[in-house]
């Protein structure tokens, strides 16, 4: 439901990239996303927590969303303006369920090598939410001027 | 092509003092290599010592981070020390939120890490 809202909300503000589901082309949006959040004046902490999570959230559309399949797609559609920049990220693999994936700051995990890439997410972004069962990551952050 | 080399190696009475070129450590392909970089100077010799220098590292991402703790593990099958310094704000939060500043010794500084050794 929410999903529903917030895309009507927004309307034809959102731009869309699609790129091949590689790690090389992943790279491809967060340049462009990175060109529009200076231009808003997002502060340097914004910019790197900003570029954190799309870093993640790309990878883990590439590697565990498109099971490194690099027929299949990526979309991101971006919206930026003064006052935020809200993101969605998504996949074209089987989804997963957030709620599944263990916490890597317990003691039996902190040595495992993978595994924090949600967590970073949502330590650095003000709202993260999975839809399409998992398919799609929407990241939002707020330009604190 | 040759992979880039992605880090400077210099010794310090026997500890190897590490520095990035990189200022980003974020994407899976350069993190490999890097990887395979440090593991080479990892296995170079039993008992090796480590100080890994971030003055230059201004972003890092998870899979960076994991190919820390790969590092750390295999330092230690070489009964080895492995150090970290100059860790950035910004940076060492990501440490914190993750709880590795618990698994890695961590100094401010370069020559503080190497009277630690």
């Amino acid at each position: 439901m929410s999903q529903r809202d917030s895309d009507s909300k927004s309307g034809d503000r959102f731009r869309t990239v699609r790129v091949n589901s590689t790690l090389h082309e992943a790279k491809v949006p967060e340049s462009e996303i990175l060109v529009h959040v200076r231009k808003h004046g997002f502060c340097e902490e914004a910019v790197f927590a900003i570029k954190l999570a799309l870093e993640e959230a790309m990878t883990n559309a590439v590697k565990h969303g498109n099971g490194n399949d690099a027929t299949k797609k990526i979309t991101v559609r971006y919206a930026v303006d003064d006052e935020r920049i809200e993101i969605t990220v998504s996949d074209e693999g089987q989804g997963f369920a957030p709620e599944d994936v263990p916490d890597p700051t317990s003691n039996d995990r902190l040595t495992l090598p993978s595994g924090r890439g949600i967590m970073l997410m949502r330590a650095y972004m003000d709202d993260v939410e999975y839809r399409r069962n998992g398919r799609e990551v929407y990241l939002m952050k707020r330009n604190r001027r | 092509m040759p992979p880039a080399e992605h880090i400077i190696v210099t010794k310090n009475n026997g500890i190897n003092v590490i520095e990035f070129n990189d200022r980003k450590i974020l994407d899976e392909l350069s993190i490999r290599e890097l990887g395979e970089q440090l593991q080479e100077v990892a296995e170079s010799q039993e008992n090796v010592r480590i100080l890994l220098n971030f003055q230059n590292v201004e972003h890092l991402s998870s899979a960076a981070l994991g190919m820390l703790i790969t590092l750390d593990q295999r330092v230690k099958k070489q009964t080895g020390t492995l150090k970290l310094s100059n860790i950035n704000p910004q940076i060492y939060e990501v440490f914190k939120i993750t709880r590795l500043n618990k698994l890695f010794e961590i100094h401010d500084s370069a020559a503080q890490a190497l009277g630690a050794f």
